[in-house]
């Protein structure tokens, strides 16, 4: 039971090097923003907030892995590389015009996530903005295999309204929207 | 069946008789006992199966008291001899550990007197055991043999190799483990055994040392860098560092003892050759984790920082020479930052040189290039890096120091989009300022001085907001650079110069310059604080400039000219307020008083012989007097008396406070009515307790009573009353009930109610003026608890029984005394309250209304089941705030919002569609703040029920 010296087990190595991004702080309350007559305009940096930026996409997606690993295959856990799946996240807003424009890109141009996520996106940016706001949920043009139909499933409403009906999905995007809030 | 040929059957017989003898070896006579242990010694040799019975007879032996002197010794020769401990059963081996415990603690001597070979023979009892129940009891024998000092001859090597071995501890319990025993425990006294001599050491240091480099070394290091700094786990990181920065304070210390003098170098080798390719990798990955290894390293003892700091330091000064894009060579700044910040930590320690004396020109260069960087990041670690750097002595030179100076003063000019900047560079030069006053006063100050100057010329010619903004900046670096009592003898007579000067007819100065250069006043007074010599002479130049500048702009004049009476401005007195507390809070009683002599009688009979200026056109009489100018100069002698300390005599007091009274009740202005009354509760705040307070007061309850009688007088009277009993309620004084009963009385009068609800909240706060614990009030620490206790149920009485029209006062009156209360203090309070929180929702003041919703919204989720009983009001209530004209109450009414989807989920569901549709609208609020909410509280109704969440 007890033996003369002994090895350190270590853990497994989990994560390789993830690129470390400084997290963009809280955004600072401007006088303006406290004065009562001042109208505020929705800028991208609100839509980024409303996702919690960077670190909300990349939980996301760590959730998303957790998640995909326990329905589908377990024999077959994803590797590490496809956990950093996305690299940036692009929005474009306009309060006048009540538009939105949100890309995403992948790293790797085969990611299965990349409908889910997008899904996601969709979801979170559908319950926190004013209905008069026209949304655009697509993946960076060149970075993704199927780009095409994935883009043409996210700006399809029906599409997307019966994804939402799937309670397995529901599920999914549930969680995934519950994990950083 | 003792001498019967089977020894199974043998051994029954035995283990029956120790059996026996367990039970009654206390009665046993010596003779016996002889003969017994003659038996069992002789017992030993017999087969093996018969042994663990007779082992269990000594054992029964060995409890007599009656054991005779020598028998003890030969039982253990017997068993040394005899039996092959480790081929026994555990049970076995623990009977042979408790015969040898007996012994040892009731025949020390005779075991002594054994020798080395008892120390011997039990090395060769333990040698081997595996066992962690015995482990603990062996590691306790091994404890005592050292501890006891028994002799250990020449065995000391073979004890420490039988117990060493076990180190480090490798045991995990089975989880079903019935005996409890810990990991913990075996490390414990595994440890206890090996540090319990010094003899030991010899061993044990290189093995320690072995053990480091094999393990901590290679697979922990790697571990570390690989492991611990990816996962994110801030804890696992933080501990890890903490290992390593223990281990190395630990090698530095046991090489200092043990005079080996390149174990602390080869180990700090190792990691920095770890390391380093890390630090020169161009794409950088891996940089922080290496640094934070090594700084770890150097946190631990000052020769670990000053081995690593050389060779570190210069491959990061390379490095930042290699990378040109501003965020890189703001990581590496940082970085040396981190090694600069480290050896200042061990400067204190008395070293011949610096090692950083070797880089100083390099590091100077280094922090002047990043702080001319185009980005703002550089810029900022610069100035932490040159602060760092103007700590230590003997690294900036004479050159050096001018440049940084010429650089902060740039710097603190900067524009709004580098505030932080700026502030970063204040913040700097105050720090070196304190260090190096004569490169400041020679390179700074006269900029400064030629910058004010030029805004005294350019205020003549007219006002422009670029160069206000650059004015106001210059009073700020003013201020900031004032660390040092050198340096306060420059900046505030300039100060003080200019405050002349913006008030001299031919200057347009508004009160936000008087204002401005106030409040640069009010800082350098603060940073005085800490040293009394400077204190007294900023209190003994500022106060009577100050007084003297607002007595000269009160006196009447022929031509009644607008400039001079920016000086008598509500907030521009206000800023001179501060200015004169925070000049006056620190004094001593010595200097306070003799302060008092002369700012006392200048009030009570204008006598202006100790102001610098004091040729005045007439007479300055501010109580005599009609001129309101005048009048209103008592919230500076407000200022001044209520900040002494409370031990100061105060001459004329008596005259003072009636005067004070008087004034307070004067109709015409509220500023110098208020200031006065103020004044007044200052005074009785601090005021002793006796008969000369029972008169003031007395004093003050007639002139309350008959201000309040009288049709004229009725607003002044109240703010007295008002002000009188927050002086009380503080110092938790007898009468301050019958007062606030008074003030609670004034709910119900027409007039007079609102601004009654309005003081309930000034009673429960913190002034900035008078009645401060800085200004030596009298504050008992729980007195909100107190008036919370001693006064709701009174308001909440009055409400249910006051007529309609002013139930909004009392409700009022309620919510600033909870709203100041600690939450904690309010929550058991709360369900009582619960249905007057309800009504107060409908209220339509938007202060009832905000102090009642953050009431609710801790409730909400501390007591959801009490509140899930009127969820139909909250939802209703909660939305139709959610649309209030007042954004603090639309905040509010969403974070309420949010709080009750933590009521029990089937309560809610009825309501998720309906609140889901609603709060759409707020979505589209015109301030962001609301917005937020609005996202936050939505999200969590949608996730209500929905599968997933």
């Amino acid at each position: 039971m007890v033996g003369g010296g002994s090895g350190v087990g270590g853990g497994l190595l989990e994560n390789a090097n993830p690129l470390i991004y400084e997290r963009s702080g809280e955004r600072p309350v401007t006088a303006g923003e406290e004065d009562e007559q001042v109208p505020d305009s929705i800028d991208a940096r609100e839509i980024f907030d409303i996702r919690r930026c960077w670190a909300w996409v990349e939980s996301l997606f760590l959730h998303l892995t957790h998640l995909i690993r326990s329905i589908n295959d377990p024999e077959h856990p994803l590797t590490l590389e496809e956990l950093n799946v996305v690299e940036q996240v692009r929005v474009q807003v306009s309060d006048p015009e009540s538009t939105v424009a949100v890309a995403f890109t992948p790293t790797i141009p085969h990611c299965s996530m990349a409908t889910l996520i997008g899904l996601s996106i969709k979801v979170k940016l559908l319950r926190s903005l004013p209905q008069r706001f026209k949304m655009d949920v697509h993946i960076t043009p060149g970075t993704h295999a199927s780009e095409h139909a994935v883009n043409k499933q996210l700006a399809d409403k029906e599409r997307v309204a019966a994804a939402l009906e799937n309670t397995h999905l529901l599920e999914v995007v549930n969680q995934c929207l519950s994990a950083r809030s | 069946s003792l001498e019967n040929p089977e020894p199974r059957t043998r051994a029954r017989g035995i283990q029956l008789l120790s059996q026996v003898l367990l039970q009654c070896h206390s009665l046993l006579l010596e003779k016996e006992v002889v003969h017994l242990i003659l038996f069992y010694e002789n017992r030993l040799k017999d087969h093996h199966l018969v042994i663990p019975s007779v082992l269990q007879g000594l054992r029964a032996l060995s409890l007599c008291v009656a054991l005779p002197p020598g028998l003890a010794v030969s039982v253990l020769k017997a068993i040394f001899q005899e039996v092959h401990v480790q081929s026994l059963l555990q049970v076995d081996r623990h009977t042979v550990y408790s015969i040898i415990t007996n012994f040892m603690r009731t025949r020390e001597e005779e075991l002594k007197g054994l020798g080395a070979d008892f120390t011997f023979g039990f090395i060769q009892v333990m040698d081997g055991e595996k066992d962690p129940r015995n482990l603990l009891v062996a590691f306790r024998i091994v404890h005592d043999l050292i501890s006891k000092d028994y002799s250990l001859g020449p065995f000391v090597e073979e004890l420490f190799e039988v117990t060493s071995c076990y180190f480090p501890i490798d045991f995990t319990p089975p989880p079903n483990d019935p005996h409890g025993i810990q990991r913990e425990d075996l490390i414990l006294s595994l440890r206890a055994v090996l540090a319990s001599t010094p003899r030991f050491a010899e061993f044990l240091l290189p093995l320690l040392i072995e053990k480091v480099d094999s393990e901590i070394l290679s697979a922990k290091l790697d571990s570390l860098q690989t492991l611990v700094f990816q996962t994110a786990s801030e804890r696992v990181e933080t501990e890890g560092l903490a290992a390593l920065l223990s281990l190395t304070a630990c090698l530095s210390r046991s090489v200092l003892r043990a005079d080996a003098e390149d174990l602390l170098d080869s180990f700090l080798s190792n990691i920095l050759q770890d390391c380093r390719h890390h630090l020169c990798e161009p794409d950088m990955k891996l940089v922080w984790p290496s640094a934070k290894l090594l700084q770890a390293a150097a946190g631990a003892s000052a020769r670990a920082c000053d081995h690593i700091t050389s060779s570190v330091l210069p491959l990061l000064l390379d490095q930042f020479h290699k990378h040109s894009q501003s965020n890189q060579r703001r990581t590496i700044l940082e970085m040396i930052l981190g090694f600069l910040k480290l050896q200042q930590k061990w400067s204190y320690e008395d070293k011949d040189e610096n090692p950083l004396s070797g880089f100083k020109d390099q590091l100077c260069s280094l922090v002047f290039m990043a702080l001319t960087d185009p980005s703002i990041q550089p810029q900022l670690v610069g100035i932490r890096t040159l602060t760092v750097l103007g700590t230590q002595p003997g690294l900036l030179s004479t050159g050096d120091l001018e440049l940084a100076v010429g650089h902060l003063y740039r710097l603190s000019f900067l524009e709004e989009d580098s505030q932080s900047c700026r502030v970063a560079a204040l913040e700097a030069s105050g720090a070196l300022a304190a260090l190096y006053p004569v490169a400041f006063i020679s390179h700074l100050i006269p900029k400064l001085a030629e910058e004010l100057r030029r805004e005294e010329s350019d205020l003549a010619r007219g006002d422009e907001p670029t160069k206000c903004s650059r004015h106001l900046r210059c009073l700020q670096a003013l201020s900031a650079v004032s660390t040092h009592p050198s340096i306060v003898k420059e900046t505030l007579p300039l100060l003080l110069q200019h405050l002349w000067q913006a008030n001299k007819g031919n200057v347009v100065a508004g009160s936000t310059e008087v204002i401005a250069i106030c409040q640069s006043l009010q800082r350098v007074a603060e940073k005085c604080q800490q040293d009394l010599e400077s204190y007294w002479y900023f209190h003994e130049t500022a106060v009577p400039c100050l007084l003297a500048l607002a007595v000269q702009a009160s006196m009447p004049e022929k031509e009644p000219s607008v400039l001079r009476k920016v000086l008598l401005e509500d907030e521009a007195l206000a800023a001179m307020v501060s200015v004169i507390g925070t000049a006056t809070t620190h004094l001593s009683p010595e200097l306070a008083a003799q302060s008092v002599t002369h700012i006392v009688p200048l009030f009570l009979d204008g006598n202006t012989s100790f102001l610098p200026e004091n040729s005045f056109p007439s007479r300055f009489q501010p109580f005599q007097d009609g001129s309101s100018g005048q009048r209103r100069l008592i919230a500076l002698l407000m200022a001044f008396v209520c900040s002494l300390p409370r031990n100061v005599e105060i001459p004329q007091l008596n005259q003072l406070m009636r005067e004070l009274l008087e004034l307070s009740c004067c109709h015409g202005c509220t500023f110098s009515s208020t200031a006065a009354a103020k004044c007044f509760a200052g005074l009785l705040n601090k005021h002793p307790a006796g008969q000369q307070l029972d008169e003031f007061l007395q004093l003050a309850v007639d002139t309350v009573e008959n201000g309040l009688g009288s049709k004229a007088s009725r607003s002044q009277a109240f703010t007295l009353l008002l002000w009188v009993t927050k002086a009380l309620v503080l110092r938790y004084h007898p009468l301050s009930s019958c007062l606030t009963a008074r003030l609670m009385g004034l709910l119900s009068d027409p007039e007079l109610g609102p601004a009654a609800a309005d003081g309930f909240s000034l009673l429960m706060s913190d002034c900035t003026d008078v009645l401060t614990r800085a200004g030596h009030a009298e504050v008992r620490i729980m007195f909100r608890q107190r008036f919370f206790t001693d006064n709701v149920p009174a308001l909440v009485q009055g409400f249910h029984a006051a007529p309609q029209d002013v139930k909004p006062n009392y409700l009022k009156g309620l919510s600033h005394v909870l709203n100041r209360l600690p939450k904690p203090v309010l929550l058991p309070e709360l369900p009582t309250l619960l249905s007057l929180l309800l009504e107060a929702l409908s209220c339509p003041d938007s202060v009832v209304q905000l102090s009642t919703l953050s009431c609710l919204q801790p409730l909400l989720l501390e007591a959801p089941q009490v509140m899930s009983l009127h969820v139909d009001t909250l939802v209703t209530k909660f939305l139709n705030l959610s649309s209030s004209p007042s954004m603090a109450v639309r905040i509010a009414a969403l974070q309420c919002m949010h709080a009750l989807t933590h009521l029990p989920t089937p309560v809610l569901l009825p309501y998720k569609p309906q609140v889901i549709r609603a709060l759409a609208k707020p979505l589209d609020d015109k301030k962001r703040l609301v917005r937020k909410e609005a996202v936050s509280a939505r999200g969590e109704w949608f996730l209500l029920g929905s599968p997933g969440s």
